[in-house]
């Protein structure tokens, strides 16, 4: 492990080295590096501007504004904050979620597969299959997905159809692309007609094809080149996350499993409104995101990760048989009883996207979906707690309410703060295997944000306002001094310039 | 068949002034006389809304930005390889780059109403300035879309371009 590079001694006599913003990743990161005289690097950090202020924004509403509400949190994911949220307010209208509607509960399982579906889709083609295809250190005009259409053009399409099919299950279960109101406290607010239900099914069976196809293509790039696969950026960690009570892969809902680096269970089947028992989150001064960790561990060796790697690893088996076929693929190739590999993270996701693909053809063939039994009611309560596997990994809404119904208290424990430390790991082990003592460059520096983006860190931000996405780079001498920069403009630019 | 003028605005409506765009599509909702119209709404622009261009006669994308040198700004937009790419947030015409490159034949004539923004926190409502820049480009967007015509838009956009 790296931890020795949390924090450099001497830092006086070491030069600083800021990429910032990572491009990416959603929302705002920048990585620091300290370097010293020869290049070494002596510190290495991931910061992240991110979600102060999401619990005050939830304050003081009425409980059930809020899974519109949250869906603004993040324009990347709303509908994973809408189900969380839904999840959370289904208990303060006394509706556990084994008394949720049966069609309410598969209307928000076809809804949050499209979510997974189409975020998962835009993460590996547009954004990650650029480096993938080109290699991490090509052509910085050849890491984009425009380069990915002109040479591979079929794969590109495909990304852009998968990713649209996953919004349509989207706008058709809940009504519309954003700020749908599909999940109401204790169920949905209406269920797919037949049209709806057919149009949906005109092409999934070829969604499922190029899902398959895509499981394909991530294994071919991963194994042509599998100890560099293997190693850039790996950590051997604990994983977390959601699974059914058999054991099976889980999106929706689940009891919360953890496995340590050997694949020893640490903890399963925890009911998740007992989380606070099980997880608790440390501060470090210098960030503003927490770091979560399994209590029983402690803050040393408590540290997980979550997301399509943590549920892959995590799972017994996945209950759709194509995704089922691919997991025992990708489990088999490491020869260990979890994968490591930090860019496995892209295979998994396309395990998953697979498995999306199928249990969407699953469920637009059950009757249930049109039924019209849609929400239930029980007895006031005054606390709720909703979590989910969001595309990132497990997302936590915990709310509290009073005789109003207003929300006095709110906490939220996103999945990408429970990735913090490993991604930090990742950053310092790319920054000493493969930057230290290199004169850096910006196709060095790629590596970082390749280690970075992973992960599919969600930084939160979803202002885009035209001219706010530079990316910079700058060289400071010991005496803090800058001696270079570099600036990636939102329009693609690069300039150097020199001081 | 989609219907022949396609309104598009992003943003976040609790995102302070990156409200500008849904906020727009609000008040052309209220006034009616969508026949020939179809308005679309979402955080942010992405790859797949290369899509939502298919069929149209003329698109206006309305968004928010800190680089508008007027109130609002109205121009044509030609498709670009820019990196926007490269995040979760595009730009149009990146957007009508991947339409070229997805469909093979040029996209329908695009225009982008760029309304002035200044502060984007969560759960802040519009700014005192934002607010009568979006009364201006309200009016203007009602003058475009009373007048669907190409010629009628390029004109406009001589006139109110980010070099009047």
């Amino acid at each position: 492990m790296y931890e020795h590079l949390e924090t450099a001694e001497n830092r006086g006599n070491l030069r600083r080295v800021a990429v910032d913003p990572v491009s990416r990743v959603e929302g705002h990161g920048k990585v620091t590096l300290l370097l010293d005289a020869d290049n070494k690097v002596q510190q290495a950090r991931l910061h992240i501007v991110e979600f102060r202020g999401f619990e005050r924004f939830i304050q003081g509403r009425p409980y059930w504004e809020l899974p519109v509400l949250v869906q603004r949190l993040c324009g990347i994911c709303p509908v994973s904050h809408h189900l969380a949220a839904a999840k959370a307010i289904d208990q303060l209208v006394g509706i556990d979620p084994e008394n949720l509607p049966v069609s309410a509960d598969k209307l928000r399982r076809l809804l949050h597969f499209g979510q997974v579906l189409q975020s998962h889709a835009l993460h590996f083609f547009h954004l990650s299959s650029p480096d993938l295809l080109f290699g991490f250190e090509s052509d910085i005009s050849k890491r984009s997905i425009v380069a990915v259409l002109s040479e591979y053009p079929e794969i590109g399409v495909q990304g852009v159809k998968l990713r649209k099919y996953g919004q349509e299950v989207i706008r058709m279960v809940s009504g519309k692309r954003i700020h749908g109101t599909g999940a109401i406290a204790g169920g949905m607010n209406k269920s797919l007609t037949k049209a709806e239900r057919d149009y949906l099914l005109e092409d999934i069976d070829q969604m499922v094809t190029w899902a398959e196809g895509s499981v394909a293509l991530i294994k071919k790039v991963h194994c042509s080149n599998l100890p560099y696969y293997d190693e850039f950026a790996t950590i051997r960690t604990n994983y977390m996350g959601l699974t059914k009570p058999d054991g099976a892969l889980e999106l929706y809902h689940g009891g919360i499993r953890a496995k340590n680096a050997n694949g020893e269970t640490i903890i399963d089947h925890i009911d998740y409104c007992k989380y606070n028992d099980y997880i608790h989150e440390e501060v470090r001064s210098w960030t503003y995101m927490k770091f979560p960790y399994l209590l029983s561990l402690g803050q040393e060796q408590g540290w997980y990760r979550v997301g399509p790697l943590a549920r892959v690893n995590n799972c017994d088996y996945i209950d759709t048989p194509l995704a089922e076929a691919s997991r025992v693929e990708f489990k088999a190739h490491s020869g260990e009883a979890m994968v490591h590999s930090t860019l496995a993270f892209h295979w998994a996701r396309l395990i998953e996207v697979l498995h999306c693909a199928e249990s969407i053809k699953q469920l637009l063939h059950d009757p249930d979906i049109m039924g019209h039994d849609l929400v239930a009611q029980g007895e006031k309560r005054y606390e709720g707690i909703g979590v989910i596997e969001a595309p990132r990994g497990t997302l936590f809404h915990h709310y509290q309410v009073d005789e109003n119904d207003i929300v006095t208290k709110a906490n939220l424990i996103v999945s990408t703060t429970s990735n913090n430390m490993a991604m930090n790991e990742s950053v310092r082990q790319v920054a000493a295997e493969y930057l230290s003592g290199r004169e850096l460059t910006e196709p060095l520096l790629n590596n970082l944000e390749v280690a970075i983006r992973a992960y599919d860190p969600c930084l939160s931000c979803a202002t885009h306002a035209v001219g706010k996405m530079p990316l910079q780079l700058e060289l400071v001498d010991a005496e803090g001094k800058l001696i270079d920069k570099l600036v990636k403009h939102s329009d693609g630019q690069i300039e150097r310039e020199n001081a | 068949m989609p219907k022949p003028v396609l309104l598009f605005g992003y943003g976040n409506l609790s995102r302070g002034d990156d409200a500008l765009g849904p906020m727009l599509l609000e008040y052309v909702e209220s006034h009616g006389g969508l026949d020939a119209i179809e308005i679309l709404s979402d955080f942010q622009l992405q790859i797949e809304h290369a899509l939502d261009l298919e069929n149209r006669r003329l698109v206006l994308f309305v968004d928010a930005s800190v680089a508008c040198a007027n109130a609002f700004d109205f121009t044509m937009l030609e498709p670009i390889r820019d990196k926007s790419y490269t995040t979760h947030a595009m730009s149009p015409a990146a957007v009508l780059d991947v339409y070229q490159s997805v469909k093979k034949q040029t996209p329908p004539p695009c225009f982008l109403l760029s309304i002035k923004a200044e502060k984007f926190e969560l759960g802040d409502g519009l700014s005192a300035n934002a607010e009568t820049n979006l009364t201006k480009a309200c009016s203007f967007a009602e003058s475009l879309l009373s007048n669907p015509d190409l010629d009628f838009w390029l004109g406009q956009a001589k006139l109110h371009g980010n070099n009047h």
